[in-house]
């Protein structure tokens, strides 16, 4: 395995590391990541705040995004992302080894 | 139980003692209809001459070299793939990362604005995260701010001589962490605080974003230098092209 590899892998379980390690050191934490946390701050300087504007989605549905369908959105987000990515990536690694490297992609 | 099980508990249970002190909140763009109008006009407004730029700056490195488009298109991936994971942090909450810093090495503080405005419209329509009425003061935030300073770090470590791999990370990480710094600046111009007004507010929102924020931004540094090493062995030619590398 060339270095480059072998660092990349270290590099990637730091990451999984680093991400995972709170779930399990800090049990029973809500870990929530709602958009009405931040917003208690701002109530705690400011005294009661309505929002002046909701989002045009939520008026729409005249409610807030069920909370599965917007997993599936943020889904689709990283889809669309891991997927142009990936394509690229796989084409560039293919276009290495066929030791076609100086023609354009 | 050994000696040393337990002082690693004890240690752990401190650290979780102590954040847990931090009320949870999580680091995330600033909601819809929680910026003042005037504020929501101001940000925007700021917005405008570097998003001009951008387009300016992706028309003239397309013009120069198509083959950054590929490139172009991996940090616009990137930044979608990046700010649509959220992770769990030391503080009991979850955020995500910006992901704007490799837009911004590779094409440029400018460049990479457009790329993060996608990426915030998505959200902002979609999953009513961030917002449409917040979407100048989050673009400022995300895809300015963060990457002008992602930019010049990276600079200032190609002139010190930096080995380019930390420099990667110092850029990207910090970037992240800065964009999370303006947020809570931004907030406090809006929100300032009873006694000591926007600077005391200010630090109040940073304490509630920064210890979420931090191992984010490591995640987000180390991260952007796997891709950029895989970018350095597959795709050499591109690189040069935008003027990362050079000529090989």
């Amino acid at each position: 395995m060339s270095k480059n590899k072998k660092t990349a892998i270290v590099l990637l379980i730091i990451v999984v590391a680093i991400a995972v390690i709170p779930l399990f050191a800090l049990k029973g934490a809500e870990f929530g990541g709602s958009d009405d946390a931040g917003s208690v701050m701002i109530e705690q300087i400011q005294g009661d705040y309505t929002p002046w504007f909701t989002p045009v989605l939520e008026t729409l549905l005249g409610g807030e995004l069920p909370g599965e369908v917007e997993s599936m959105i943020f889904c689709i987000q990283t889809g669309i992302g891991v997927g142009i990515f990936a394509f690229i990536m796989g084409r560039l690694y293919e276009r290495k080894r066929l030791g076609k490297e100086n023609q354009d992609l | 139980m050994n000696k040393k099980p337990r002082r690693i508990i004890t240690f752990i249970s401190v650290l979780a003692i102590f954040f847990g002190i931090v009320p949870t909140a999580s680091a995330m763009h600033i909601m819809e209809g929680y910026l003042p109008p005037s504020y929501c006009i101001l940000w925007g407004v700021l917005c405008i001459p570097f998003l001009a730029s951008g387009l300016y700056s992706i028309n003239k490195s397309m013009e120069k070299d198509r083959k950054a488009l590929i490139l172009l298109a991996m940090a616009g991936a990137y930044i979608f793939v990046i700010s649509s994971l959220k992770i769990p942090s030391v503080t009991g909450s979850c955020s995500h990362m910006t992901g704007t810093g490799l837009g911004a090495i590779l094409f440029g503080p400018a460049a990479a604005s457009i790329l993060g405005l996608i990426v915030l419209i998505f959200q902002a329509i979609l999953l009513a995260h961030g917002g449409l009425t917040t979407l100048g003061a989050n673009t400022f935030s995300m895809a300015i701010a963060g990457p002008l300073l992602s930019f010049g770090i990276y600079q200032l470590c190609k002139k010190l001589n930096i080995d380019r791999k930390v420099s990667v990370f110092l850029a990207a990480s910090l970037g992240d962490l800065f964009t999370y710094c303006v947020t809570s600046i931004q907030l406090a111009f809006a929100y300032p605080s009873e006694q000591g007004g926007v600077f005391v507010s200010a630090l109040k929102f940073l304490s509630v974003f920064a210890p979420t924020q931090l191992p984010l931004a490591i995640i987000e540094g180390i991260l952007t230098v796997i891709v950029i090493m895989g970018m350095e062995s597959y795709a050499k030619n591109e690189l040069a092209a935008v003027g990362f590398m050079k000529e090989v």
